[in-house]
């Protein structure tokens, strides 16, 4: 065997090992922050009985009783622990007890939503994010960088439900281009296109709202990495054997810059829950956000362990990814152990 | 004996209306109404689940035996006449014969007693038909409940939301206290209103459609009704003001009311809230130290200005309440005393007390509230107790269980609350004052209030047919809670409804829309 395959090989078998290192990794996890949020949620005073009295205009004492009887509130804490997690043991992510419906419906009819409205904005940041970088990082000193630099922070420190709030009196109210909640219109008709068109209409403001956050984020990562790797020798010696600008820039400098941006993206997945709960609320987005929100809100344990037992799957997952995506991106990473 | 028939009753709600004018515009059928609803819905079975947000839906799926004018006088609904016993003890329905479920199953008197069995094992709100003792259904369409003791509360409990009448053949396979849980509650529902459920999606909206074989002949005029569920009040109002939806209810943020008054093509209300009769008020823990004693508790009184509260904080949305019975009632007794504004007799009061001025501070109390929106009220409180001498400490809750915990087991001394009346002082008045509902819960008697007058007005109101004879009652009842301040009543909590110039014959009778629209219709 060349030295080339020995290295090879030994490449899959440690991004193999990674995989089992990370399962591992996640099982431990995800179990910590069952465990934990159960407790967290058993400490608070009150319960999900009082939220359905306040949700029905209030209910005697006997209704109450009933109520913590019926969802076992009524059983000492870990008695209460040990039935939700050899529940979750066995797949079963349990009923909510405000919505009525099981868990793991209430939060896979969420998914979708939430999933297009991040990956849109996420998307959307980081290519912008990254043009809008390497524009600034080319002449760090224009006008145009400034502008750039100032945009961004805006965006950033302006709280969303704010920028949300605006977009929607502007783009809105004053001038009618958008809907102003949901995710579709339901008095429409006609084909998959009609409502795929509606349903990007409906997207435009949330996401703008939420990739103003992110944004940010990448421009300014993106415009510093280029700035320092624009200055390196390798970027000199490019520019001193006669390779054209455009090649220098994209193919040299912003290759090699990207690693950082990429790894800034990957920890962004764990905005799938917590970055849009409040894009979601402004805009009724029918996704993860509101339900996380509304059922913190109800106290519905099942339905926020639910969640969170989701999210950090997501996390764990997108961590994953972007560990693999970084060996892509940049082979020395991994290779150095 | 009184004896309702449907042509009688018909006929003077037909004068009633002309004589108001309101028999203006010819409805025209058809169309979409789009409306919002201001959060998720937990149930869309107004049998089993209370409250405002299923009341809307809940309305137009199920219909229920009576509904009210605007004048609080019953009118034939399912049931097209009726028929009190003398002794109080049986009321009789005799029901539409063509009325069908959605399914097209007739509708018939053993419904009638299964849905009220359903009611009082599922229904929080006990007091409805607790003296309901069977329901016999000597036929198909005659349903006589049959009482312990007389109940004229029962009236409004068989309107609005309070008793839809769901069908047994899809609701009778669980036993009783398990419809709640019932997996057609949110799908599938077959109901007995004038619309059909077409889709729910949590978190989306609700879409229902008009039930072509409505026993109302020719309602409802409407095809379809789409309620979106939009949780901000922002967002809502953005909607309202572009025409994206028609019409919505529970508005009740001041700076968004008095936008929306000024918008173009906009009609906003308070009218349609009586039957909920929703209250802001001021909760006295009157069993532990100064507050026990009841100079002290008008000194309180004496020295919140209402005026402020309601020109600043509310901004002239809501009005003036000043007993625990909302004004638009016909029990409500505002001859009670009103306490103005005077700190003269507040520090007269505390001192007479014998909580003589201390420095600057009598001595100390805590405030609680259970949800941000009334923090302003919380403050001011605080504001204008220091100036006569009483430290009051600001207590934030995580969260509305938190408050609701500490109100239940009457950790406080002091806490602004907001309570509904839900239609008849039985069903949503009593919990407050009656001593023998003291800690038990939220929105039970936390004040620790006991007076055995109290006690023994709200029983007799309770089973006094005769309605001139109840209103004197309740009117010494209020004078008392007036006089002894459990509660000092601030103001209607200010529920708005929304609607475009669109609209024809908006809900805002005593239930609003909580009760069928299908009257409503849109002009073209």
């Amino acid at each position: 065997m060349s030295l080339r395959g020995a290295l090879k090989g030994g490449r899959t078998l440690k991004i193999f090992g990674l995989i089992v290192n990370r399962l591992v990794y996640a099982f431990v996890l995800l179990f910590a922050v069952l465990v934990l949020n159960f407790t967290l949620m058993h400490l608070a005073p009150g319960d999900v009985a009082d939220t359905i009295s306040q949700s029905m205009g209030g209910a005697d004492e006997e209704l109450l009783i009933e109520i913590r009887k019926d969802y076992g509130l009524d059983q000492p804490y870990y008695q209460q622990l040990a039935t939700y997690i050899g529940k979750v043991l066995r797949f079963d992510l349990g009923h909510s007890f405000f919505f009525n419906e099981p868990v793991s419906k209430l939060v896979l009819e969420r998914v979708p939503a939430t999933l297009l409205l991040v990956i849109t904005a996420q998307i959307l940041a980081l290519l912008l994010g990254v043009v809008l970088g390497v524009y600034s990082a080319r002449k760090p000193n224009g006008i145009m960088s400034h502008f750039v630099t100032f945009f961004a922070l805006f965006g950033y420190s302006a709280p969303v439900f704010w920028t949300g709030i605006l977009l929607l009196i502007a783009f809105s109210l004053q001038i009618p281009l958008f809907p102003v909640a949901g995710m579709r219109d339901v008095t429409i008709e006609g084909n998959f296109w009609v409502h795929a068109i509606d349903v990007m209409k409906h997207m435009v403001l949330p996401v703008v709202t939420l990739a103003s956050i992110f944004l940010a984020l990448y421009s300014r990562l993106a415009r510093a990495t280029m700035i320092e790797t624009l200055g390196t020798d390798f970027v000199r010696t490019a520019r001193a054997k006669g390779l054209p600008e455009r090649q220098v820039v994209y193919k040299h400098a912003l290759r090699n810059s990207l690693s950082p941006v990429v790894t800034l993206a990957g920890l962004q997945f764990s905005a799938v829950v917590s970055g849009a709960v409040l894009v979601e609320a402004v805009f009724s987005w029918p996704g993860l956000g509101t339900l996380a929100f509304q059922s913190i809100i109800a106290r519905d344990t099942p339905t926020i362990l639910g969640i969170l037992f989701f999210s950090a799957l997501v996390v764990i997952i997108g961590n994953l990814l972007t560990d693999l995506a970084l060996r892509f991106v940049d082979p020395r990473v991994g290779a150095s152990k | 004996m009184r004896k309702f028939t449907r042509n009688l009753a018909a006929a003077m709600s037909l004068v009633a209306l002309t004589a108001a004018g309101v028999v203006a515009d010819t409805p025209t059928r058809g169309g979409t109404l789009v409306t919002v609803l201001g959060s998720n819905v937990r149930n869309l079975n107004s049998a089993v689940q209370s409250g405002i947000v299923t009341g809307y839906p809940g309305a137009q799926l199920f219909a229920s035996p009576l509904r009210y004018d605007d004048s609080w006088t019953p009118q034939p609904y399912l049931a097209e006449s009726w028929d009190i016993s003398d002794d109080g003890l049986s009321v009789t329905l005799n029901l539409v014969k063509n009325a069908t479920f959605h399914d097209g199953q007739p509708i018939t008197s053993s419904d009638v007693a299964f849905s009220v069995e359903v009611i009082k094992n599922n229904h929080p709100f006990k007091s409805m038909f607790a003296p309901v003792e069977t329901v016999e259904t000597p036929d198909a369409h005659t349903a006589i409940l049959k009482l312990s003791k007389p109940h004229p509360a029962l009236m409004l409990a068989m309107s609005g939301q309070l008793m839809s009448i769901i069908p047994e053949h899809i609701y009778g396979d669980v036993p009783i206290n398990e419809v709640k849980t019932h997996p057609r509650n949110n799908e599938n529902v077959v109901g007995s209103g004038p619309f059909k459920l077409v889709e729910f999606k949590n978190g989306e909206h609700v879409i229902l459609e008009r039930y072509d074989g409505f026993f109302m002949e020719g309602r409802p005029y409407l095809d379809k009704v789409v309620m979106r569920i939009i949780t901000d009040p922002a967002a809502r109002a953005i909607a309202y003001e572009n025409g994206e939806v028609h019409m919505g209810a529970f508005e009740s943020l001041p700076r968004i009311i008095n936008r929306l008054k000024e918008a173009d093509g906009l009609n906003v209300t308070p009218n349609g809230y009586g039957g909920i009769g929703p209250l802001d008020w001021l909760a006295i823990n009157t069993t532990k130290g100064p507050l026990a004693d009841v100079r002290v508790r008008k000194a309180i009184a004496h020295a919140i200005d209402k005026n402020f509260i309601m020109k600043a904080i509310m901004q002239g949305t809501a009005s003036e309440s000043r007993t625990g019975i909302h004004p638009d009632s016909p029990f409500y007794n505002a001859d009670v005393e009103a306490y103005e504004l005077d700190l003269d007799k507040a520090n007269a009061l505390l001192d007479d007390a014998g909580y003589p001025k201390n420095g600057d501070t009598r001595f100390s109390v805590t405030i609680d509230f259970g949800w941000p929106g009334v923090k302003p009220q919380v403050e001011y409180v605080k504001a204008a107790l220091k100036k006569v001498g009483i430290d009051v400490e600001v207590r934030a809750s995580a969260d509305f269980p938190t408050w609701a915990k500490r109100m239940g087991t009457m950790d406080f001394d002091l806490s602004w609350d907001t309570v509904f009346n839900w239609g008849d002082p039985v069903i949503g008045v009593h919990r407050t004052y009656d001593s023998s509902n003291i800690a038990k819960g939220v929105w039970s008697n936390t004040q620790g209030y006991s007076n055995a007058r109290v006690d023994e007005l709200m029983q007799l109101a309770a089973v006094e047919n005769d309605m001139e004879k109840r209103k004197a009652l309740y009117a010494e009842f209020q004078a008392i809670i007036a006089d002894e301040v459990p509660v000092y009543h601030v103001n209607t909590l200010p529920y708005h409804t929304v609607y475009s110039d669109k609209i024809g014959n908006p809900p805002i009778g005593i239930w609003g829309t909580s009760s069928p629209i299908d009257m409503v219709y849109l002009k073209d």
